[in-house]
């Protein structure tokens, strides 16, 4: 055998390694894709049908205009999803940018401060969390996961060491034709850390939109339930029907895939970033 | 002029003592931290000094804050003759010791194998990414179906190839830990192997071939080339790994409720039961010091120990 043709079958074997070990990664999915077109008697036959004996879309329609609020689930998602990100942006650029290219008083204690509630674990803060809230009169709001969601520590870190890569010479001419720091912000700054504001919006897209923990404990009323919460009430009934709750966690895991797929080059780098740089 | 690396700023020396721009970059930089900052005292650093004071004390709500009890460390000596506690804390080790190292192993061969350059690379990546960017609410869901003993699709299958008694996973107080840790494993193995990939990127391949020429078999190559390059990336994702295991709860909160028994509380589990069904919110807030000193402690003796193994170029 030449050398180009053993290349050529080591990499064919290690392909074949590789899709088998993703598709048994995938098979959890694709068991919930089958099991959301069934009916509720083919879920549990075996051997597994994985193309469904009888298709029904049933499950999608009983999800989405059945008893269960699965569309004030979804509405509530995406709100508290858009406006938490919209603002997490805002914050973390505004903050980072101060923390990298501004010279002002008490800048590195403050900096220190935000780096070591990073170490903090968010769980560890729940109980006094939910108290405050209460105090606030916030609890069971969905401001309750609007405001603390606007703020990242990681977020300010992230967009720092981001500003931090711009060479000083852009500004500096700017700052000598009397620019102040907002028009070198949105003039200079903004437009040359595109790629990070990318990988971010994506990480806290994901983050939030799949967030179980804070709606778990800040929201009591079913109807401001976001997907997260809402899935479970599937499963509260009496009847727990696997076909709906598969077909409903298939809806909820559908804009997570789709982001995901449009912003998967700013994402692996936005991790490989943040991985190397720790 | 240089960049000050620690200050990041690019103004002339001459130009930053200046007594009115001094002035004037100090009213910029407070304005541009001000809304981050008000979230920040409002939504952090109270609720951590909060946490710490409460954490010496009795309290329900029910009582409103003038019911708060200071006890001074009685939480904390509470907490070692409390079973629940212990089996938690226990469990938690338990679930950061096996899961951790057997999901940075094959993260590491995976993204050893995917860097050697396979066909459909990115194609693999996205699948095998595919759970962690998932809910664990519906990853959750589905396997406590695939998960059921006795019509659940894993055991049919066990069943088909000749096994007479499958494990009974969740429900077993034996095999509900290992079902935790397998489903963790699945979910964070692309996670670490995108993370190693860039790392390995970072090795120069004239590395390799150099060693190749010496006659350097594959095994030797791993073991004195790509670990040592890569030593800074398993270090990285070994501390957030350790970390994130310290605060599983989702799954267990779905899945098993820290059952059968006390067979799979850990502790951000029981921090959450003993705040949100006991009502004791004092007692709730000294575990939760407990397992932040833990998390920090183990994150700095990693960080100690990364001297010995971790090479830095």
């Amino acid at each position: 055998m030449t050398k180009a043709s053993r290349a050529i079958l080591g990499k064919s074997i290690l392909t074949i390694i590789m899709l088998s070990l993703s598709v048994i990664t995938v098979m959890p999915f694709l068991w919930m894709l089958s099991t959301s077109f069934k009916l509720d008697a083919d879920v549990f036959s075996f051997p597994i049908q994985w193309i469904p004996p009888k298709v029904t879309f049933q499950n999608y329609r009983d999800v989405w205009f059945g008893e269960i609020p699965f569309y004030h689930f979804y509405i509530n998602s995406v709100k508290v999803t858009v406006i938490s990100i919209a603002g997490v942006i805002a914050t973390s650029l505004m903050a980072g940018y101060a923390f990298a290219k501004i010279q002002f008083d008490g800048k590195n204690v403050l900096f220190l401060f935000y780096l070591a509630t990073l170490m903090f674990p968010d769980q560890t803060l729940l109980v006094p969390r939910f108290i405050f809230y209460k105090y606030l009169d916030i609890y069971n709001t969905h401001w309750a996961l609007i405001l603390p969601g606007m703020i990242s520590a990681f977020g300010t870190f992230l967009m720092r060491q981001f500003f931090m890569t711009l060479p000083g010479e852009l500004s500096e001419s700017a700052r000598i034709d009397g620019a102040g720091h907002f028009k070198i912000f949105f003039h200079i700054a903004l437009p040359l850390v595109k790629p990070a504001i990318v990988s971010f919006l994506i990480f806290s897209f994901v983050w939030s939109w799949n967030d179980y923990e804070n709606p778990l404990i800040f929201l009591s009323d079913t109807e401001r339930f976001t997907i997260p919460l809402g899935l479970l009430t599937f499963q509260d009934e009496n009847r727990t029907s696997y076909t709906l709750i598969m077909a409903a966690s298939v809806c909820s895991l559908l804009p997570i895939f789709i982001i995901f797929l449009a912003g998967q080059k700013y994402f692996v780098r936005g991790i490989a970033m943040t991985g190397i740089k720790g | 002029m240089q960049p000050n690396p620690i200050i990041g700023t690019e103004l002339p020396r001459k130009a930053r003592s200046g007594k009115g721009i001094f002035r004037r970059e100090n009213l910029d930089g407070w304005l541009f931290l001000s809304v981050s900052l008000i979230g920040y005292i409002l939504f952090r650093f109270i609720p951590i000094i909060f946490s710490f004071v409460l954490s010496f004390s009795e309290w329900n709500l029910v009582s409103g804050l003038r019911g708060i009890r200071f006890t001074g460390l009685e939480n904390f000596i509470e907490q070692w003759s409390d079973t629940w506690f212990l089996h938690s804390l226990v469990n938690t080790f338990y679930f950061s010791v096996v899961s951790v190292p057997i999901s940075i192993a094959l993260s590491l061969l995976a993204a050893v194998i995917v860097n050697e350059s396979i066909y459909f690379k990115g194609f693999v990546r996205l699948l095998l990414y595919s759970p962690h960017i998932s809910s664990m609410v519906a990853i959750s869901i589905v396997w406590a179906v695939l998960y059921s003993p006795s019509y659940g699709p894993i055991n049919m299958f066990l069943q088909s190839l000749g096994i007479s008694h499958p494990p009974g996973w969740i429900s077993s107080s034996a095999w509900a830990m290992p079902s935790l840790i397998i489903m963790s494993i699945w979910q964070s193995v692309g996670y670490n192997m995108v993370i190693m990939l860039a790392g390995l990127q970072g090795i120069p391949r004239d590395y390799y071939e150099a060693a190749e020429v010496d006659g350097a078999g594959v095994l030797q190559r791993f073991r004195s080339i790509t670990i040592p390059l890569m030593s800074p990336t398993l270090f990285f994702v070994m501390i957030t790994s350790v970390i994130g295991s310290f605060q599983i709860f989702a799954q267990v909160n779905i899945l098993t409720k820290g059952g059968p028994g006390t067979s799979t509380s850990v502790l951000v589990y029981y921090i959450y039961n003993v705040a949100f069904n006991y009502n004791r919110l004092g007692y709730a807030n000294s575990i939760s010091w407990v397992l932040f000193v833990m998390i920090f402690a183990l994150t700095l003796w990693q960080w100690r120990q990364q001297k010995k193994w971790v090479h830095l170029q």
